[in-house]
């Protein structure tokens, strides 16, 4: 499969890639790791006219101490977010479901701000970062702005970025209880998309492709600062999501899943601490 | 546009479309036909590559995003006339049936030791979930990834 003809724009630096953004508006996209843009071209799902590559931004690559919270910058990999000491040691829900993101290739291009800002709400790591109340980072022509990550999520493949906005870097705050966490997911084949999948931390229930958007669990979050426990607390799991009926599972098996995994990642996480 | 990569430790340019797939590059342009196209989705791993060698799919790469990076091939492995001890591996435990995957497993293989030089069997199943094999001959393929982490010097 090849895509529709497109120009390839390599950019050098971030200023460089929102002056290309600028230039090309609507036409453009940008392309991290290419791990869900260039499939989505193959099947000629989409059709950029204007490939802005951001592989030679090599100083948005990073993952940093910050004191109160941990900075990814943008282009960091799945690989790296799974290995570095630092997100295993104070966020390891992140290193954790890093590794669990498609298979080992996928892991060496796909970079977290890719993964973002394609708002794919079947993928890991947009409900694991929603789940952790990070802070996402965009640099445009005006600046940068500060977006709660609970705004970031419009849609299916929509989120609040402007087109000619960059997501540079993703802020995670360390959790309370770093130990406290788990990540289920719950697929046909290895490498699958999670047909249902949930993020714990804490007492912060994540879900993984249960509607358009990733989810937090809210009446399950309730359920838990009310003294339930965590098997009566994830009955509530399927209440005001909108998962899919698919060729996959029909909504009524997703919500079933939903608050299979839910329970199991509670118990996980109490477990762990 | 114009792209210009280290194949195999050579210098290969050409002029390309700027929506070659790098697996075409290879097989096209640098005349390397070791790696396959099997399901052109990023999900079968028989078109696996190191690129600054580390195991990707190249069939979710562009040329262009490569170009100015190293790339290494199947055929790239042996050295002297000497098989590289994962391919001696899969010759010694039979680690292929029909051989379509097995291009793309070698790979896979080589950048999975080069990470856990020391892995457990379960590791090498979890290292391959990028690889599939539709004869579905898997156990021998984890034997010769486990006899190739045994030898000594295994280098891409």
């Amino acid at each position: 499969m090849i895509p529709v003809a497109f120009t390839y724009k390599r950019a050098g630096s971030v200023s460089e890639a929102l002056e290309l953004a600028a230039e090309h508006g609507d036409d453009a996209k940008f392309l991290a790791g290419g791990h869900s843009l260039l499939p989505l071209m193959k099947l000629r799902l989409a059709a950029p006219e204007v490939i802005i590559d951001l592989s030679g931004l090599r100083d948005l690559s990073y993952v940093t101490d910050q004191g109160s919270y941990v900075a990814i910058g943008a282009l960091t990999r799945h690989h790296d977010v799974e290995h570095s000491d630092l997100l295993r040691r104070e966020v390891p829900l992140l290193a954790h479901t890093a590794g669990q993101v498609g298979d080992p290739q996928i892991r060496h291009r796909g970079t977290i701000g890719g993964s973002i800002a394609h708002a794919d709400p079947a993928s890991d790591l947009p409900a694991t970062l929603l789940t952790l109340d990070a802070t996402l980072v965009a640099q445009g022509s005006d600046g940068t702005r500060e977006i709660p990550v609970g705004e970031f999520f419009q849609g299916l493949f929509e989120t609040s970025l402007e087109p000619d906005e960059l997501l540079t870097e993703i802020r995670v705050p360390k959790p309370a209880s770093a130990g406290a966490w788990s990540f289920q997911k719950f697929t046909q084949r290895a490498i699958d998309w999670a047909i249902v999948g949930c993020a714990v931390q804490d007492s912060r229930v994540g879900l993984v492709n249960m509607g358009g958007t990733p989810l937090r669990a809210a009446t399950v979050e309730a359920a838990l600062s009310d003294g339930a426990a965590p098997a009566d607390a994830a009955a509530h799991a399927a209440e005001g999501t909108s998962a899919a009926d698919d060729i996959r599972a029909t909504r009524a098996y997703r919500e079933h899943l939903a608050r299979v995994l839910v329970s199991r990642a509670l118990t996980e996480a109490r477990s762990r601490v | 546009m114009k792209v210009d990569l280290t194949v195999n430790g050579k210098d290969v340019t050409a002029d390309v479309e700027d929506r070659m797939l790098l697996v075409h590059f290879l097989r096209d342009e640098a005349n390397l036909t070791a790696t396959n196209v099997g399901c052109d989705t990023t999900s079968c791993g028989a078109c696996t590559v190191l690129l600054d060698g580390e195991s990707v799919k190249s069939c979710t790469v562009l040329a262009a995003q490569a170009s100015g990076h190293e790339v290494t091939t199947l055929e790239g492995l042996a050295r002297d006339g000497e098989m590289h001890p994962v391919q001696r591996a899969f010759h010694n435990e039979h680690g292929l049936q029909c051989g379509f995957c097995t291009p793309g497993m070698v790979m896979a293989i080589v950048s999975l030791l080069k990470e856990n030089p020391h892995p457990t069997e379960d590791q090498v199943r979890q290292g391959l979930e990028g690889n599939l094999c539709r004869c579905t001959g898997y156990h021998n393929i984890v034997r010769a990834a486990l006899a190739a982490a045994d030898e000594e010097k295994v280098t891409a």
